[in-house]
């Protein structure tokens, strides 16, 4: 056999391929231990939190405050991102129905697209990027200059006074979100179709309601509760946890509104399944 | 079922004797990861005593207060205040604990949401709710006198110094009328003028006040002015315990060469 054919390759190339299975699984080990671990500590926050929330003294100045910071203030972005969606259903609804003859089931198509499935789903992510952004950075600021050491040492449950008003405040202000963003998406929707063709807003309401029971709209509204849930759960939970500085305050606001985002789009998946078993 | 919040506060504290230290740590040990930061701590802290802990960057003196306010755990040893061993009592099982504890951040830890005024009531706030607004905001212009900043109220904590700020979070660990002062590095930062200002302080509320203080601080000319007795740490332990005179005279030589430097700092 020619020498060429015995081609040496160098102890580091054998060691190397040898070495890659084993990084490979250390690193999928890792990643599992790391993902495992993530899920567990939110499940001992959250426990802590929720009695932390339902045992006095209760935080009702702070809940208001959160009321105003995480609704109110979400209000504007809220109208005009339902008015956008409004506009673009009713573009895209008049073009296809308009191909299949059926423009009569504009009203319809465009109550129940908003109402039942773009209203929920556009406010939660809208919150869960404003306000999930902002409890995250906030808390964890906090954290890192000693601020919630500085409440517990001061003989005040952090859990009680900063997470659970947070958390409480994003549940009760998502479905109000959520109806201020579907009645924003219709007025425009509406306004949209009447610029191009002659459609009385009591016509529109009158046809696009007709036959609808409470049933088809308000599951879809109360689910946002769970997003809120979510949000607040998460963000508070990045926040509470920081580490390290300006650094870990920005991944704190990055990982709140990354998390949150996932996890509502994925609870829409099963609440939507839900709601069409248990609500037909 | 009582919550554990009220079973704490219905167990008999023992009466305050002056034989039985406020502050008693013994055998106090703790690790980060595979750091072992305080390695067997000893220290007794009397009603009206000052103690200075001193030690180099890192040996665990501010991991000690925390330790004692109960926002670490300890891995070995007991913490027992008036007697009481809190090591791993619930976060509202040391409510009852920490009202009698004001504590001091080495930053201040002030709430910066919340005006200088609104920083000093936010204890009373929370734990003084029957006493009137009028009340609590009178109570809170006294503290901000005693510290020399009750011309701030309305000014929120990004508006003033790291100084005043000091002296802000020195007036909130006073709100609650403690009987143990615990202070993490109260001069650090600060200029010679001020640090001396807030020596100053420290000693009149103490005198006035008789609490049991426990000092975190590298400056030595600082312990020395305002304790009555000094902790050096080294490597997780306490080298020397007692008056400056006793460092002074000590032949061990990580004591002399910690005087040496602090003296040429000087």
């Amino acid at each position: 056999m020619s020498d060429r054919t015995n081609i040496a390759v160098p102890d580091s190339a054998h060691e190397r391929s040898n070495e890659l299975p084993v990084s490979v699984a250390h690193a999928i080990l890792q990643y599992g231990n790391a993902f495992f671990e993530w899920f567990g500590k939110l499940g001992i926050f959250s426990w802590r939190t929720l009695c932390a929330g339902v045992t006095p003294p209760y935080e009702w100045r702070e809940l208001i405050r959160q009321l105003d910071e995480i609704g109110s203030k979400s209000l504007p972005l809220v109208m005009l991102a339902g008015a956008a969606i409004g506009v673009v259903i009713a573009m895209e609804a008049r073009y296809s129905l308009g191909r299949f003859g059926a423009k009569s089931l504009f009203p319809a198509t465009l109550v129940y697209s908003v109402i039942q499935v773009m209203g929920p789903i556009m406010t939660g992510l809208i919150v869960s990027g404003r306000a999930g952004s902002g409890i995250g950075a906030e808390l964890a600021s906090m954290k890192v200059s000693e601020q919630i050491d500085a409440i517990e040492a001061s003989a005040v449950n952090p859990h009680r006074l900063l997470a659970a008003t947070r958390i409480l405040a994003c549940i009760l202000v998502l479905p109000l979100l959520t109806l201020v963003a579907d009645a924003s998406g219709l007025i425009a929707g509406w306004f949209a179709q009447r610029l191009v063709e002659p459609l009385s807003f009591h016509q529109f309401i009158e046809s696009g309601f007709r036959g609808a029971t409470f049933n088809a709209f308000l599951p879809p509204t109360f689910k946002t509760m769970a997003y809120g849930l979510i949000i607040g759960t998460i963000a508070c939970f990045e926040g509470m946890r920081t580490r390290g500085g300006a650094e870990g305050v920005g991944r704190a606001a990055t990982n709140s509104v990354v998390l949150a985002s996932l996890f509502v789009i994925l609870a829409d998946v099963v609440l939507v399944k839900f709601i069409l078993v248990v609500f037909p | 079922m009582a919550t554990a919040y009220e079973t704490a506060a219905k167990q008999s504290i023992p009466a305050e004797n002056d034989s039985v230290p406020v502050v008693a740590v013994e055998n106090l040990k703790k690790a980060f990861v595979r750091h072992q930061v305080l390695n067997g701590i000893n220290l007794h802290v009397n009603r009206g005593e000052t103690v200075a802990v001193l030690g180099r960057s890192g040996t665990g003196k501010s991991v000690l207060l925390r330790l004692i306010i109960g926002l670490e755990t300890p891995d070995a040893g007991s913490i027992r205040i008036h007697g009481q061993n809190i090591a791993g009592l619930a976060i509202d099982a040391m409510g009852e604990i920490r009202k009698k504890i004001g504590f001091l951040f080495q930053h201040a830890a002030l709430y910066d949401s919340l005006t200088i005024a609104e920083n000093v009531a936010f204890p009373l706030v929370h734990h003084r709710p029957k006493i009137s607004a009028s009340e609590r905001g009178e109570r809170v212009r006294k503290l901000l006198e005693e510290v020399g900043m009750e011309g701030d109220l309305t000014k929120m904590p990004s508006d003033i110094s790291g100084g005043m700020q000091k002296r802000v979070g020195l007036a909130r660990a006073l709100a609650l009328e403690p009987e143990i002062l615990l202070l993490d590095e109260p001069t650090a930062g600060l200029d010679p003028i001020s640090s001396g200002e807030i020596d100053d302080l420290i000693l009149r509320l103490q005198r006035e006040r008789q609490m049991a203080s426990i000092v975190v601080t590298h400056d030595l000319h600082s312990a020395r002015a305002i304790a009555n007795r000094l902790s050096l740490l080294d490597q997780g332990s306490v080298v020397i315990e007692g008056s400056f005179e006793d460092l002074q005279h000590s032949s061990i030589d990580f004591v002399k060469e910690f005087l040496k430097q602090s003296q040429e700092e000087l």
